[in-house]
Order: C-alpha cells, then sequence, then structure tokens
C-alpha cells in the first residue's frame, strides 16, 4: 500500500518534474530566440538604388537597376523603405519595340518594369546633389517621404549603383559627375549624424573599385564589379530590341540573389565569390576594412531583405537586462567625467598618407610634339641671340 | 638695331636658310608627294572601324520579306513611266497613300543657262513626289530621308519599288523615332535640289520651285538608291559631294559593317576592298582606291543625289547596285534587310546628336599638308614701284573675269555666226578666251615703262606666287584634294619660271599645268584607273562635255571649281606666262 503511494508520488513528481523541465527548456528555447533577435544589431532596412544613366543605348543600366529593385522587394523591403532613382525613359521610349516593359533576359520571360514599379526619382531629378542629399538627408521640407531616406541608428542600407564610371569618378546623365572623395564624405556625415548602423555599397560601372577607395567610416562594406583600369562588360544582346539588356556583374549577382529568400543563412563570403574572373572578364573587388563584424557572419538577408523580427508565441518572458552591458556603460560614463579625452574630427583628407604614398609607375612615353617644339623654339632664340660663338663657354 | 644682341650673327640664320633656299623647297616638295602616296599604305592606312561604339550597330536582326512586292512596284512603275514619259505622280500618290505615308507634291521648274547635250535637257519642269512616315511615339522633331532621283535616261525602277516596299514595311514597325521621308525626284539632282531648298526654305541657285506642304523636322541623314536591275551583283557607295564634302566616315562605316554582316559585297569607287595586304598588291589597290577619291572629289561635282544634301549639314550616301558578271548575286530582299537595318541604327543617331556636334568632314587619315611652299625672293634693289605691277595683275584679272562672263553671256552671238549649237558655243568660247590669254604677254609690254622692265620680272613672280601660296592656301582648307592636285602640278612649273634659260622648255611645262590641261590630264588619268583606257578623241569629247558640265553645274548646283579655276586660278597662271615672256 505504502509501495504503491511512494510510486504514484513518485511517478507524479516525475511527470512534475519532467513537466517543470520541459516548460523551461521551452522557455529558454524563446529566450534564445529573442537573443537572436538582437545578433546583428539592426532593425530595420533600407535601400538606395541609382541608375546614372539615361539615352535607349544605356538600356541595360535601368534594366540592372530594376532587376535589383525586384530581388530586394521579394526579399521582403516594402517601397516605403527603397529610394528608387533612374531616369525612366526606357519603357516609354519611342525606340522600344516593347513599349512599356524593361526585359532583363534575352527570352524576355521577366518584365522588370511590370505595372507596380515606384521609382521615386525620375528623370532629370537624378542629379548628384539629390542622391547626396537623400543620403544626408538634407532634404528641403516639403520633399514627400517617399523621395526621403528616413533611416536611423539601427538602419542598414544597401546602396547599389550603375551607369559609367571612371577612375575616382561617376557620370550621372551626361552632364555631371560625382567623385569618389565627394561619396566618402557623404557616407561621413551619415555617420555622424547616425543615419546607418551598416552600409552595403555595391557599384556595377567600369573602374568600379575606385568609388570606394576613398571610404573612411566604420561599418561600411562594398563591392565593386571591376578594378581600376578595368571596364565592366555587358551581358547579353537582344536582336530583337537592339540593345544590350544586362551588365554582366548584376546578371550574375542576380542569379546568386535568386537562391536566396527571407530565411536563408547565406553570408557575404559567397556573395564575395560571385562572378569570377572568367564569367566576368573584369575582376570583381570588394573592401571589408572598414566593416566591424567578420563577413562570415554577415547575412545576406542583413541587407537584400528585411526580415522583420517577429515571433509568435504564447509564453511570456522576462528579458533580463544583460548585467555586463549594464555595467560597461555605467563605467563609461563614469569614466567620461574623469578623463574628458579631447575630442577630434576624422581625418577628411589623410594627407599625410597621400604624401608618402608610393608614385605610381607610368609608362615613359617620349616627349610629344608640342614640348620638342617649344624646346627648339627656346633652344633657337637662344643661339640666335648669342650667335653659336658662345658656344664654346657652355662646352 | 644691335644694341643688345649681334645683327650680324641673327643675319646668319637667314643667310642660311637663304642659301639653301632651293634644296629645302625640293626636300619639303618630295616628301609632301611621298607622305601623301604612302598614306596607301600601312602602317598610315587604317581599316574600316566604327568610331563611336555605342550606337551597337551590329545588334538588330530584322526580316524584311518585302522582295516579291519591292518587284511588283518596280513593274509596274515602270509600266506608268513608259506609259506617261515623265513621273506618273498620280500612281505614285495613290500607291504611297495606300502603303500608309502621307503624300505631297512640288512642281518646280529651271531654265538651264544654256542646253544640257549630256542629259538633253534646256527648260527643265518637272514635278517631285514624297511621303512622310511619322513616328509614332516621338515629336517630330527629326527626319530622315530614303530618295530615289528618276531622271529620264536613268531607269531606276527597281529603286522605286524597293523604295514603296520598304515604306509598306516600315510603316509596320513601332520602334522609329525620327519621321522618315520617301522622295522621288524628277530630273535627278535638279529636283534633288529643289526640293532641299524648298525644304530649308532658300533660294541659292535660281530654282523656281513651289513652296512644300508638309514637313517633316530637321533631317539628320539621307540614303539615295540608285537601281536598276532585279539583281545585283555588288553595291557600290559613293560619298564625295558637291565641292568635294564629305559625309560623317562612321555612316561610311556603318554600310561597310552591314555589307560585311549581311555577306553583301560592297565596294568603293568600284573597287573591292583589298584583302592581302602583305604583299604590295593590297597597297597598290589601295593606292588606286586613294588616287580615283581624289580625283572625283577634286572635281567637286555631287556624284549623285546625296551630293546637294552635305551642303545642309545632312550626312547622306549614294548606294549603287552593280549588276556585273559575278557569279553570286542578291535579290532585293538582301538590299532591303541591310536598308532596315541601316535605317534602325540612324535612328539611333539621335541619341549621339547630343554629344556628337562636330562632324569629321574629312575622310582617311588625317596629314600635316602635302603643299609645298613656293620659294620667297628677295626684292630687286632698283626701285620698282609696285604701282608698275598693277596692269599685268589687271589684265590677267580681266582675262579670267571675261573667261568667267563671256562664254554663257556671248552663246547667242556666237550661235548666230557660226554653225555651232548653243552648248559647243559655250565650250569653244570658253577655250578660245583661254588661248587668246596665252597671246597677251606680247601686249601687255606696251603698258610698261621703260625703267620698270628690265627687272620687274623679279616683283612680278614674288606677286604672283603669294598669290598662289594664298590661294592654295584656302582650297586646301576646303577640298583637300583639289588644292593637293593642284599644288602638285603648279608649284613646281610656276617656281621653275622664268624668262632666262630654255623658254621652249618653260613654255610646254607651264602649258602642261595649266588648269585646262590638268583637267584634260585628269580625266585620262581617272580613266586609267579605272580600267577603261581612253583614245586621244573620246578623251578630247569627254574634255569638252566635263567643261561644259563644269560651267552647267555651278550655274544648277553652285560647284565652284569653275568660278575658282577662272577667276582665280587662271589669272595667277597667266601672271606666270607673263613672267616666263618677259622682254
Amino acid at each position: 500500500m505504502a509501495a504503491t503511494y511512494v510510486l504514484k508520488h513518485s511517478a507524479t513528481t516525475l511527470a512534475a518534474f519532467l513537466f517543470l523541465s520541459f516548460v523551461s527548456s521551452a522557455a529558454s528555447h524563446i529566450e534564445d530566440q529573442a537573443e537572436q533577435f538582437f545578433r546583428s544589431g539592426h532593425t530595420n532596412n533600407w535601400a538606395v538604388l541609382v541608375c546614372t544613366s539615361r539615352f535607349w543605348f544605356n538600356y541595360r543600366h535601368v534594366a540592372n537597376t530594376l532587376s535589383v529593385y525586384r530581388s530586394v522587394k521579394r526579399l521582403g523591403i516594402p517601397d516605403s523603405h527603397i529610394v528608387l532613382m533612374l531616369a525612366d525613359d526606357m519603357a516609354c521610349n519611342p525606340r522600344n519595340p516593347k513599349p512599356a516593359t524593361v526585359f532583363s533576359h534575352k527570352n524576355m520571360e521577366l518584365n522588370v518594369y511590370g505595372d507596380d514599379v515606384e521609382v521615386d526619382y525620375r528623370s532629370y531629378e537624378v542629379t548628384v546633389e539629390n542622391f547626396l542629399r537623400v543620403l544626408t538627408g538634407r532634404i528641403p521640407p516639403s520633399t514627400p517621404r517617399s523621395k526621403r531616406l528616413l533611416s536611423d541608428d539601427r538602419s542598414n542600407i544597401l546602396i547599389y549603383m550603375t551607369g559609367h564610371g571612371g577612375n575616382g569618378f561617376l557620370k550621372f546623365q551626361d552632364s555631371e559627375e560625382i567623385t569618389n572623395i565627394e561619396l566618402a564624405d557623404a557616407f561621413e556625415q551619415m555617420w555622424q549624424k547616425r543615419r546607418y548602423n551598416e552600409l552595403l555599397f555595391i557599384i556595377d560601372t567600369c573602374q568600379g573599385a575606385s568609388m570606394y577607395e576613398r571610404f573612411y567610416s566604420p561599418n561600411i562594406m562594398a563591392l565593386a564589379s571591376s578594378q581600376v583600369g578595368e571596364d565592366s562588360l555587358s551581358h547579353q544582346p537582344d536582336p530583337a530590341i537592339g540593345v544590350h539588356l544586362m551588365d554582366r556583374y548584376t546578371f550574375y549577382v542576380l542569379e546568386f540573389l535568386e537562391e536566396i529568400n527571407p530565411a536563408s543563412q547565406t553570408n557575404m563570403n559567397d556573395l564575395f565569390q560571385v562572378c569570377p574572373k572568367s564569367l566576368c572578364v573584369s575582376t570583381p573587388g570588394h573592401r571589408t576594412d572598414l566593416f566591424k563584424r567578420d563577413p562570415k557572419n554577415v547575412l545576406i538577408t542583413d541587407f537584400f531583405g528585411s526580415v522583420r523580427k517577429v515571433e509568435i508565441t504564447t509564453e511570456t518572458m522576462s528579458l533580463q537586462q544583460d548585467s555586463e552591458i549594464m555595467e560597461s556603460s555605467y563605467k563609461e560614463d563614469q569614466m567620461d567625467e574623469e578623463l574628458m579625452e579631447p575630442l577630434k574630427y576624422a581625418e577628411q583628407l589623410p594627407v599625410a598618407q597621400i604624401i608618402h604614398q608610393k608614385p605610381k609607375l607610368k609608362d615613359w612615353h617620349p616627349p610629344g610634339g608640342f614640348i620638342l617644339g617649344l624646346w627648339a623654339l627656346i633652344i633657337m632664340v637662344f643661339f640666335k641671340t648669342y650667335g653659336i660663338k658662345h658656344m664654346k663657354f657652355i662646352f | 638695331m644691335g644694341l643688345l644682341s649681334d645683327p650680324v650673327r641673327r643675319r646668319a640664320l637667314a643667310r642660311l636658310v637663304l642659301r639653301l633656299n632651293a634644296p629645302l623647297c625640293l626636300l619639303s616638295y618630295v616628301a609632301g608627294i611621298a607622305w601623301f602616296l604612302a598614306l596607301a599604305f600601312p602602317p598610315l592606312t587604317q581599316r574600316t572601324y566604327m568610331s563611336e561604339n555605342a550606337m551597337g550597330s551590329t545588334m538588330v536582326e530584322e526580316q524584311f520579306v518585302g522582295g516579291d512586292r519591292a518587284r511588283m512596284f518596280a513593274r509596274d512603275f515602270a509600266a506608268y513611266r513608259r506609259k506617261s514619259g515623265a513621273l506618273p505622280v498620280a500612281w505614285l500618290e495613290r500607291t504611297m497613300r495606300s502603303v500608309g505615308l502621307e503624300v505631297y507634291t512640288q512642281s518646280f521648274s529651271r531654265k538651264l543657262p544654256f542646253p544640257d547635250e549630256t542629259h538633253e535637257r534646256y527648260m527643265v519642269s518637272g514635278t517631285n513626289v514624297y511621303g512622310i512616315l511619322r513616328a509614332p511615339r516621338a515629336a517630330s522633331t527629326e527626319s530622315l530621308v530614303l530618295t530615289v532621283p528618276c531622271g529620264p535616261d536613268s531607269t531606276n525602277s527597281q529603286a522605286v519599288g524597293l523604295l514603296l516596299a520598304l515604306a509598306a514595311h516600315f510603316r509596320g514597325q513601332i520602334y522609329w523615332a525620327k519621321d522618315i521621308i520617301f522622295l522621288l525626284t524628277e530630273h535627278d539632282l535638279l529636283g534633288t535640289e529643289a526640293w532641299l531648298e524648298a525644304y530649308h526654305d532658300i533660294n541659292v541657285t535660281g530654282m523656281q520651285s513651289s513652296s512644300l506642304q508638309g514637313r517633316a523636322g530637321a533631317i539628320q541623314a539621307a540614303v539615295a538608291l540608285e537601281l536598276s536591275s532585279d539583281v545585283v551583283t555588288s553595291l557600290d557607295v559613293i560619298v564625295e559631294g558637291l565641292n568635294g564634302q564629305l559625309p560623317n566616315l562612321d555612316l561610311l562605316n556603318l554600310f561597310q559593317t552591314f555589307c560585311q554582316k549581311g555577306g553583301l559585297l560592297c565596294t568603293l569607287q568600284g573597287k573591292l576592298q583589298s584583302q592581302d595586304w602583305t604583299s604590295l598588291d593590297g597597297p597598290l589597290q589601295g593606292l588606286q582606291t586613294l588616287l580615283l577619291m581624289v580625283l572625283r572629289q577634286a572635281s567637286g561635282r555631287p556624284h549623285g543625289p546625296h551630293g546637294l544634301f552635305l551642303r545642309y549639314g545632312v550626312e547622306a550616301l549614294t548606294l549603287r547596285g552593280i549588276n556585273s558578271f559575278r557569279q553570286y548575286k542578291y535579290d532585293l530582299v538582301a538590299v532591303g534587310k541591310s536598308h532596315h537595318t541601316f535605317y534602325g541604327i540612324l535612328d539611333a543617331y539621335h541619341a549621339l546628336e547630343l554629344w556628337m556636334q562636330l562632324h569629321e568632314t574629312g575622310m582617311g587619315p588625317e596629314e600635316d599638308g602635302g603643299s609645298p611652299r613656293p620659294s620667297t625672293f628677295l626684292l630687286p634693289s632698283q626701285g620698282v614701284g609696285l604701282a608698275s605691277l598693277v596692269a599685268p595683275l589687271l589684265i590677267s584679272q580681266a582675262v579670267g573675269l571675261a573667261l568667267y562672263i563671256l562664254p554663257v553671256m556671248g552663246q547667242h552671238v556666237a550661235t548666230q555666226h557660226f554653225p555651232v549649237s548653243e552648248a559647243e558655243a559655250v565650250v569653244l568660247t570658253l577655250l578660245a578666251i583661254y588661248a587668246a590669254g596665252l597671246a597677251l604677254p606680247h601686249n601687255t609690254h606696251r603698258m610698261m615703262t621703260a625703267q620698270a622692265l628690265d627687272r620687274g620680272w623679279m616683283a612680278l613672280k614674288l606677286v604672283a606666287l603669294i598669290y598662289l601660296a594664298l590661294q592654295l592656301g584656302c582650297i586646301i582648307l576646303t577640298n583637300f584634294s583639289l588644292g593637293f592636285l593642284l599644288a602638285a602640278t603648279m608649284v613646281p612649273t610656276a617656281v621653275l619660271t622664268k624668262p632666262h634659260g630654255p623658254r621652249p622648255l618653260y613654255a610646254a611645262l607651264l602649258v602642261l599645268t595649266s588648269p585646262a590641261a590638268m583637267l584634260l590630264g585628269s580625266l585620262f588619268l581617272w580613266r586609267e584607273l579605272q580600267e577603261m583606257p581612253l583614245s586621244l578623241a573620246e578623251g578630247w569629247q569627254l574634255f569638252l562635255s566635263a567643261l561644259a558640265q563644269g560651267v552647267l553645274e555651278h550655274h544648277t548646283y553652285g560647284s565652284l571649281l569653275f568660278p575658282l579655276l577662272a577667276l582665280g586660278l587662271y589669272p595667277c597662271w597667266l601672271l606666270f606666262w607673263n613672267v616666263l615672256f618677259w622682254k
């Protein structure tokens, strides 16, 4: 009698014990998931997609940008968080044999223009000034919300630019250029105004790597389609439309992105491998020295997708304040009062580095006609004035 | 002045140059000629290449299946033409309207200064018919022209048929960004000139034409077609225009690219591009083509309707279908296909206009000017005033003026007294005045004072050489081929002329390099290069008709060769003739 009672009691206690452990493990599972919310440090995603060319024969730049736009939308960033700058003169161009469409593949499978594209800056509004104002936020108060980059210090921003570029500059619509120094300064302004948490900068132009050479603000990762001195090439001509439809680098990036879904765990190192020289002819480059995290811990969806950190649960849980962080921040406050380190601005133009740079080896060219002519003139005048007899005083 | 520098030493350099004057001149002359001829040889030649890559000229594939329709139109046109004798305007209007174009006509008339014997016309009147295909989705700010000249002698009916079939095909496409004008002109170039003048609202040649009812925007490019047979073996492209103007080189390169892509055989100056550049044959053929082009450009004639478009800043070409004895023949479909892609690319020119404002007017590689400079002379120490030179100058210029005005003005007087036709009268008057000028030196001396006689010829030669240099310099800037030919022939003999020494030899040389003799010589050379050599009698006939054509073209199209030779170079040459016969 007592044994059965003990047995029953032990069974219930065992059951209770198991139940409690189960609940606690479930609770800790939820807590783990909640911990994962703060793994990357960003809470919202923005994208700024810029196509800097206009005219019919630059069809591929618009197709590039629109394809990236579609991918980014598919992975979750809504139109309200995308600033799309396009010349937008392809779909309704008189030369378009398929009006109101922009295709990115030569079998015309996918019309990337569609009927729900939202272009924020179009036609002649795509200027260097507008682009820099979007980035830095110095926008007149009458600008509508759709034209603003309303990011905060927990935003991850993807910036994609395509067009015609050169060594250290990018051409905007045939009338002006943006230099890599201006771009780097704009990013520094964004950093100082706390307008981004992390920034991914992708550029698909000729000599694209020159555009990210000058960045000096933290938390920026940059990718480019070609190195300085190389041209980025286009991918496919379409004989029915008569223009090139895509650029190679963007084509392979999009092929890569097609395998990404909002739950993918693919990281940035895979993106760096996209489009090797055998496929792209140019050598893509990347820059990660300013980025705090290791690229292999950075998910693609951290920039390309807008993963909403939402988990539905019926449990209640209490979030523990991380005591370490509390203590360290308290200590910092105290230290600030004591030490008062002198603040200094970031180095806008690292002159010391520039001066001590090794001079680039240029090919030696024989002196051109103008220089030779100038020297011949100088020598002739000299001898005419002083006469040949003076030569013996020289030699 | 000798204050800061040594005047003796300064003069040493000048004296050195003067002493070596003759060898330096000879050297620069020979170097100029050699450099020009070396243009045909690698590494100075360049193959066909597109200088503007963004045009993407080889990316469009297009189908043209209107070959049968083109032939049908051609047959109908030929039949109606034979029936009515002139351009069948009503039929053309009906057909163009049925194809879907906006059709307009323009009538024009002109009385030529004297009857034209090669084309057998004197009082010319005709009608041009043109249809406009409006761009479906663009404003009509720019246009392209496809023109077919229909003269009474040239049966261009296949070209007309192709034009109508292309119009029908183009009408079905939606991607045109410029208007396309399909123009049919009567009486060849006279109709084209009338249409162009009316389109641009100016009147430079005295043509009477009705104003145009319909316009299509600024013309960007034009193509003229001449096809006289159902099948062609090759397409010849003609680029030289009025007064030696040339279209944008990329237009020609575009055409060559299409020919290569479509497998058509395309020729320039009637010659194929040589493939064999390793041995001497290739460069020699290149040299032949170069010389042919130089001769054609120097003549300053519009060698097709395109030549008249160039004056208005419109890049234009003429395509001529040649049916020779080759085995492989192309039909109208192939030509039509190349036209379709051609027009697609010409349409894309629009986008490039925004930064291609400057046109390249020269064809071929650049050169540092092959014209050698005539030598300078010290003025004679005796005081020969320049006033005494005025007489020979005035007289030579007066003879030149007479050469310019008298033949056309006096043709009626000549026909009254002699049994010749008007055209022959003009030409013979021309030659007569020219030859009369040769007798001048025996008469000018009566105007000169005794004191100026002895060494005055040096001053005259100096003035004549400066005059020649000025003229050649100006000619070279506008029509390099003409300037080069004139410089290469006239300058050595002009420099050598002097009253002492073997006078008959110098006289013969000077006559050989006079403008008329050079025209004769270049005609023979031209035919020689085309591998159709002339006998002397044929050559003389050709020469006479060339003279008549030159005068006519000056009056009808504004060609500048005749006034240049009559008012500029002939008086200059006469001055040298005066120097030679100085007593």
